[in-house]
Formats: C-alpha cells, structure tokens, sequence
C-alpha cells in the first residue's frame, strides 16, 4: 500500500509541470497557431520562478512572475505568427533557442558566472496543501498532500475544458482554429483571439517551468527542463489537442517516470536506463495501437492575414 | 507574385536576418553592460587570429553541418525531423561499439564503421517515417520519443561489463579506426622531430583536425545531387511539395515518407560517426541530449535548407559556437549563451519573410500619400 501510495503521489508530481505546458500547447493550437516553442518558454519560466523565489523568497510572486516572463516570449510568438504571418513552425524554433539562450544569460548575470541558481530553502518552495491533515506516511498524505501547483493543474484542466467546449469564447477559439474565415465574416477578431490564446500558452508554460524549478526542485540548472517542453508537445498531439487528452497523456508520463524511481529504488536487476526508456516505447505502441489518428485542428499552422 | 519574388530573395532575406541578428544581440549586450564591439572582436580574433582556432572552428563545424544537412533534407521532401538528435546518438553508438570490438586494418576500419554507423541512424529515421506512413502517427512525435529512448540506450550500452571502461565511460575505438588528420604521423618519433621544425603546422596538427569535415562536404554535394538531379530526389520532393498530386502521378507516398527519413537518418548517423572517430574517440554517460540535432536545425534554416548552403551555414554556426566560448573569459566575461540569443534572433527573422513586404508596402503607401 505505502509503494501504491508512493507511486500515485511521484506520477502527480511529475505530471503537473507537463500539465501546464501542455495545456498551454493546447489552447495555442486550438486558435490555430502550432507552439514547438514551448520548451524555450517552460525554461525561461523556470529560470524566473527560481530566481524571483530565490530573491523574494514569495513563492506566489515567482509563479506570476515566470508566467509574465514566459507571456513575453508568447506575445514575441504571436507577434510574428500572427501579426507578420511567419512560419510557426521556424517562430517556435526561433523561441527554442531565444529561451534557453535568455535564461543562461540572465542566471549567469545574477548568480555572478554560474549557470545554476542558488537554491531556495525548503520552507520557501511552493508549499503543500493538506500538511499534517492525513496521518503522517499514510497512502493518503503521500498522494494527497501536494503542492498547490498540482491542484491548480488540475483545476485549469477542468477551466480549460469548460471554456472550450461549454462556452462562447471557447466555440470562437475554435472556430478561429478551424476556419479562420468563417469566423471572420461572423465578426470574430481572428487575431485578437490568437493574440490571447499565445500569450496564454507562455503564461502556461511559464506556470509549467517554475512548477518544476521551485516545486519539484529548489533551484534552476541548465538540465532542468531539457526536452520537457517536447514531451509537453508530444503529450498534446498524443491527447489530440484536448485539454483532458493531454491531462491523460501526461499523467501517463508521470507515471511512467514515477515508476521509474520507485523500480530504481528497489532489488531489481534492470538497469535504470532500461526503465527509463520504457515510457517512451510504451507511448509509440499506444499511438500505434490504441489512439489512432490525431487530427490537428484544420487551420492549425496557417497565419490569418487579411489583404 | 508577391510570394514569388520573396523567395527569390530568399539569399538577401538570410544575409538580412543574420545583420538583425547581430544588431540585436549588440543591443542586448549594451544593456547588459558590455561593450558589443569587444565582444564581436573577441570572436573574430577568437577564431581567425590563430590557425589552430580555425582548425578547432572546422571540427567544430562538422557534425552541424551534416545535422544541418539532415534536417534539411527532410525538410525538402515535405518531413519535419527533430530527431536528428537521436539518430545523431545511435551513430555515436554504433562507432563507439565498433570501433571497439571490431579489430581491421587501417582506412577500412572507420570505413566499414562509417557505413555501418549510418545505417543504424538510417533505421532509426526510418523508423519514425514507417510510424508515419503505417499509422499516420506525427512525425513530431515519434522522433521526439526516438530522441529519448535513443540518449537511454546510450548510457545502457557504455554500462555493458565487457564495454565499460571506467564509470560512465566506455572503451575508446581502437588506434585504426581514427580518422584524425595524419594521426600515426604525429606520434612517431620522426614526425615529433619534424613538427619541432614546423611549429605552425604543430600548431594545427595539436587539434583533432580529421577527414571528417572533406567527408560532410561532398555528403553536402551528393545530397544536392540526389535532390535535384536524380529522379529519386524528384519523387520525394514531389511528396514534400504535395502529397496528393505525387500520389496521383503514380508516386507511391508511403514508400517516399520512409525513404525520406531514412536517408535523413543516415546523414545524422554519420554525423555522430565521425564525431566519434574524429574528436571523442568514445562515448560517454549523458544526463541529457547534446543538442547537435536541434543545432542541426537552426543550420538548416539559416542555410534555407539548400544542402550548399548548409555548409556554410554550418561553418557560421560553428564561427559563433567555438568563437562565443572565448567571451566568458576576462577581459570580458560575457556569458556565452548569447550565441543562442542570437541564433534565436537571426532565425526568428529568418520566419518572417513578410517583413520586407510589409516594409514596402509601408513605403509606397508613403510615397503614395506624399
């Protein structure tokens, strides 16, 4: 019970970075403009959660604060996708390197030439919900008491959905993203919407990037993020750009990285790269098997310019 | 019309978007406190003022152009490959195996390994293409997840008992399988005599300097070749530029998506091949990718994807790259990850072709108005 427990509470906290990015990959593609920069802007977003949670020590002001910064890189993507029609795809690249590059360069002139941020003390991290409500070690607290950035996951998971499938603006999102047109001569301001939806998908990565740098570790280093963001996209296109497909694909991430650990932790004589590798093989099988086809939203990828 | 004439100006684009690049990045600096013109001349004599810095910026170039050339090779037949990355892995570990346990004379040794290396990274490019072209699963996606289970296998292999030479470090390939530049020379007792004598080809010669680089130019050319002038290269850019009308003409598109990308595949195989053979001698633990591949496609971008073009482009990339890691140093002590900043800046112009139509646009409505 106490490795059920163990392995339930690792996959959420694994998962919940992933969660933002991914759900910010999301809402972006669904207004029709592809995101590949989200790794650049998950680690512009860690870099700043853990440098403002190292300086101010709030830990709410490091999340705002890595979602601005990580915004600003969003409102650059939109900017050339939207406004001067570039190639989204080469923009997102663009970003890929313009993120890492930023946050390296901004941490070395903080942290006097390191490429690390001075880690945060415990008690300043995000902190947990739940503390002391479950008895101590239980199966409960080990799933249940997590940081705040785990339930806030979840919680514009389930905002995210409702938005998109039960209200007004989410049915011209989508409307946007499938055939630009049509909602054009509805009256719907194309690049308005789009403006919003890239921004926002920053903001969520840059949630995503501090959720890893002061929630899951203490401090931002040059290999924290490395290839998450992909995973985050890979995990949208796995989840067919739905915000609830994605949450599934990357708790499968989790999981998967949470067993990791827990198989590594015990007797067992396979190598842990082994391990490692199996979420990966374990994704192209499902894709092959079970999910068949993800479409991506019909505009997704092609600016909206009006002549 | 209008489309037409941006890419005709494609060449100017890219020569306009490295000067934005660089302007860019000067600001940066400026704001950030150093002198830009310092830091561009630290990489120019950081670079050119020594033979040995020029030797140092080829090796430093090859593996980026052939990555580049990968990429760009995709990219023409319709295919986005982000994994470069792991194919690049799976060259590396192919040549490191084999130029282990493989025991053949010299000039065959790295020959046979080159190849064989090559195809592992054609199989692991193909691979994504076959998911594709079998399931119709993203090409993003798979080479993403081949990326990882790559790096994985990677640090698998060096802990092999028989492999594994120190922690986190395997055997080094044996002495025949090298391909650095006149090797067996510069350790004879004869050619150290005759080096003394010759102190700046010493100079040169005290860099990894190796074939690899001849190797990723005429890779370079038979890529254009294939591309352009043979009715191969036909068909897969004909699937690249539309699928439906390539199908209609008969060519079969499955077939095209798995050629394609095992072609790219072995372009980035070797890349890590002759990393191996010519400059790291062997693999080592990783705790995350290099980076090579995702290099590979800013090489193809700047390049616009002309395999030419991304020799030079390789060649730029590498200039920033070993040039950018002499700023760090005193007297300026720049951080070097400017280099991406303005990587990032020239590329992100680089998407934006619009911007000079924009510009005139602006400037005749002006001219109209006044």
């Amino acid at each position: 019970m106490d490795s059920l427990g163990f392995i339930l509470g690792t996959t959420l906290m694994y998962s919940t970075p992933l969660i933002y990015t991914s759900l910010g990959g999301v809402i972006s593609e669904r207004s029709g403009v592809v995101n590949i920069g989200l790794e650049g802007m998950m680690t512009i977003g860690a870099f700043i959660g853990a440098t403002v949670g190292y300086y101010s020590g709030i830990w709410w002001l490091a999340l705002i604060c890595a979602g601005l910064g990580a915004g600003v890189l969003g409102l650059l993507h939109a900017i050339a996708s939207v406004t001067l029609g570039a190639e989204q795809v080469v923009s997102g690249i663009a970003i890929n390197f313009l993120g890492p590059g930023a946050a390296l360069f901004l941490c070395r002139k903080f942290f006097d030439g390191k490429s690390m941020t001075t880690s945060i003390n415990l008690d300043k991290k995000i902190p947990k919900l739940f503390k002391g409500v479950f008895p101590e070690h239980s199966i409960w607290e080990n799933i249940f008491t997590q940081e705040v950035t785990v339930y806030l996951a979840f919680l514009i998971v389930i905002v995210m959905w409702f938005v998109l499938y039960k209200t007004k603006l989410g049915l011209r999102v989508r409307a946007v993203g499938e055939h630009p047109k049509a909602a054009d001569t509805l009256g719907i301001n194309v690049h308005r919407i789009r403006y919003g939806a890239v921004i926002l998908s920053g903001v969520l990565s840059g949630l995503g990037g501090a959720s890893m740098s002061i929630g899951v570790a203490s401090n931002f280093f040059p290999s924290l993020i490395s290839g998450q963001g992909f995973i985050a996209l890979a995990a949208m296109i796995f989840g067919k750009w739905k915000p609830q497909g994605a949450l599934g694909a990357c708790l499968i991430f989790g999981a998967a990285q949470a067993m990791v650990i827990f198989l590594g932790g015990q007797d067992i004589a396979v190598s842990n790269d082994i391990l490692s590798m199996i979420p990966y093989v374990l994704t192209l099988v499902i894709l092959m098997g079970f999910v068949g086809k993800s479409v991506a939203p019909a505009a997704d990828g092609t600016p909206y310019l009006k002549e | 019309m209008e489309k037409r004439k941006i890419l005709s100006n494609s060449t100017k684009m890219t020569f306009l978007s490295i000067l934005f690049g660089l302007i860019i990045t000067a600001i940066i600096l400026f704001i950030a406190g150093y002198n830009p013109l310092q830091v561009y001349y630290v990489i120019v004599k950081g670079v050119f003022s020594k033979p040995k810095y020029i030797s140092y910026t080829i090796i430093k170039s090859t593996p980026l152009i052939l990555t580049g050339l990968s990429v760009a090779f995709a990219f023409k037949t319709g295919l986005f490959n982000i994994g470069a990355e792991g194919q690049f892995i799976i060259g590396t570990i192919v040549a490191s195996l084999l130029g282990y346990f493989l025991k053949l004379p010299y000039i065959i040794h790295p020959i046979v390994i080159i190849l064989f290396a090559s195809l592992a990274g054609g199989v692991w490019g193909a691979i994504a293409g076959y998911l594709k072209a079998r399931f119709g699963i993203n090409e993003v996606i798979s080479t993403i997840m081949l990326n990882w289970i790559a790096l994985y296998a990677h640090n698998a292999v060096i802990n092999i008992p028989a492999f594994l030479a120190r922690t986190n470090k395997a055997h080094p390939i044996r002495e025949t399988a090298s391909i650095v530049f006149m090797e067996g020379f510069k350790k004879s007792e004869s050619g150290k005599e005759w080096l003394m004598d010759h102190p700046q080809i010493r100079d040169i010669l005290k860099t990894p300097l190796n074939y690899g680089f001849i190797i990723a130019i005429i890779v370079a050319v038979i890529v254009w070749y294939v591309l352009n002038k043979t009715t191969l290269g036909f068909r897969l850019r004909a699937v690249g530029s539309n699928k439906f009308a390539a199908e209609y003409g008969g060519i079969n598109v499955k077939k095209s998506i798995v050629t394609s990308m095992g072609i790219s595949g072995c372009i980035s195989g070797m890349a890590g091949a002759l990393m191996i053979l010519g400059v790291s001698k062997g693999i080592t633990t990783l705790a995350a990718t290099e980076g090579y591949g995702f290099d590979g496609i800013a090489v193809a971008l700047i390049g616009s994807n002309s395999p030419i073009a991304c020799i030079f482009s390789g060649l730029f990339f590498g200039t920033l790259k070993y040039g950018g890691s002499k700023i760090q140093s005193p007297p300026i002590g720049a951080p070097t990850e400017v280099i991406n900043i303005m990587i990032g800046t020239i590329i992100f112009f680089i998407a934006i072709p619009r911007i000079i139509y924009l510009y005139r646009r602006f400037k005749t409505k002006k001219e109209v108005i006044e």
